[in-house]
């Protein structure tokens, strides 16, 4: 048996640092903070929540470079769709065209 | 096949498939399968997740005034509920590893008790919107979308949605068929993710898994993770961002 087994106190510090980070977005929420940051900081804690599922619970941190390449892939394509479709509406009022 | 010899020893577990070498390519196989999977499931998602920013960046008021109408406890709850389900599962997936059936039997019921209280919750949340006139269209018959609006002279009624400067109740009603759509979809996977853990718990009973072979285990394991992932991002952005307008 070749797999890499993970041990339970990193499983329990994984659920505990998802906890942490539950709380301080909540409690991140409640703080008025200038221009798009709230955004950015509820966004930004709920990445690092998902790389520590993804990494952990999900044994990538562990797996086949090959899990890696598919993961990577979605998340790329993932990013055209964004990129694309944002380039398209955030500049339709930069010409004006008659309609 | 010149490695046949050298695989002989484990050719005599039953859950091999003959297509296989041994039960480590088996493994890796069916892990790389479920990751595939799970690929287009992150672009299914995402489609969703792209009409929020989209929508939510062209009507940024009508967007908060519906968020700040959802529940941030029972949100927040439903959260610690998820996570706490992944660690079981988690938990699930190293009992079988070292091949201790009793506690995986427990944490695979738990994962399953933990599962149906999240959607316990949510049902108790989807009243709430029904009891306010907040499911959009004309979804249930005879009671269209049609929120009271809370007006400034008058006192405060949860009931009442709160109409920010800027927001119609048109834009709102956009809000919520992305709350229902991305909401339901997550609880439709919840329910799945149900019956796959009963699938498990089983054949958990049964002994079907062992230290050599738990590829259901793992894979329906990545995939009650993948779940998790999708609330992580839900709860701040549906629930939180409310609170403010960019």
């Amino acid at each position: 048996m070749s797999e890499h087994i993970v041990p339970v106190r990193v499983y329990i510090t994984i659920f505990l640092v998802l906890l942490l980070g539950t709380a301080l977005t909540v409690a991140a929420a409640f703080v008025d903070f200038p221009w798009r940051l709230n955004t950015i900081v509820a966004l930004t804690i709920a990445t690092i929540k998902a790389t520590f599922v993804v990494l952990y619970f999900m044994h990538v941190r562990y797996s086949s470079r090959l899990v890696w390449v598919i993961l990577v892939a979605a998340l790329f394509w993932m990013a055209i769709l964004f990129a694309f479709t944002f380039s398209d509406y955030m500049t339709r009022d930069w010409i004006s065209i008659q309609r | 096949m010149s490695s046949h010899a050298a695989t002989q020893d484990v050719h005599g577990h039953p859950s091999l498939q003959h297509h296989f070498e041994n039960m480590e390519q088996q493994r890796e196989a069916g892990t790389l399968g479920m990751w595939v999977f799970l690929v287009t499931e992150i672009m299914f998602f995402g489609g969703m997740f792209l009409a929020y920013a989209l929508y939510r960046t062209l009507y940024p008021a009508a967007f908060a005034s519906g968020s700040n109408h959802l529940d941030i406890t029972l949100g927040a709850v439903n959260t610690g509920v998820l996570i706490l389900s992944s660690l079981t599962m988690a938990l699930a997936v190293y009992f079988t590893q070292i091949g201790k059936r009793r506690p995986q039997v427990i944490c695979l019921l738990l994962t399953l008790i933990l599962g149906l209280t999240f959607l316990g919750i949510k049902a108790v949340e989807y009243h709430d919107k029904y009891e306010d006139h907040l499911i959009p269209g004309k979804l249930i018959p005879g009671r269209a979308f049609g929120p009271a609006i809370q007006k400034e002279a008058q006192p405060l009624d949860h009931h009442k949605l709160h109409l920010l400067p800027g927001a119609t109740v048109e834009k709102v009603e956009m809000f919520y068929w992305i709350y229902f759509a991305m909401t339901g979809m997550h609880a439709l996977h919840m329910i799945i993710g149900a019956g796959l853990l009963t699938f498990l718990l089983i054949f958990s009973l049964r002994g079907r898994f062992d230290p050599e072979y738990h590829s259901p285990v793992e894979v329906i394991g990545l995939y009650w993770h993948f779940v998790d992932i999708v609330w992580i991002f839900l709860f701040p952005l549906l629930y939180l961002l409310g609170r403010h307008y960019h």
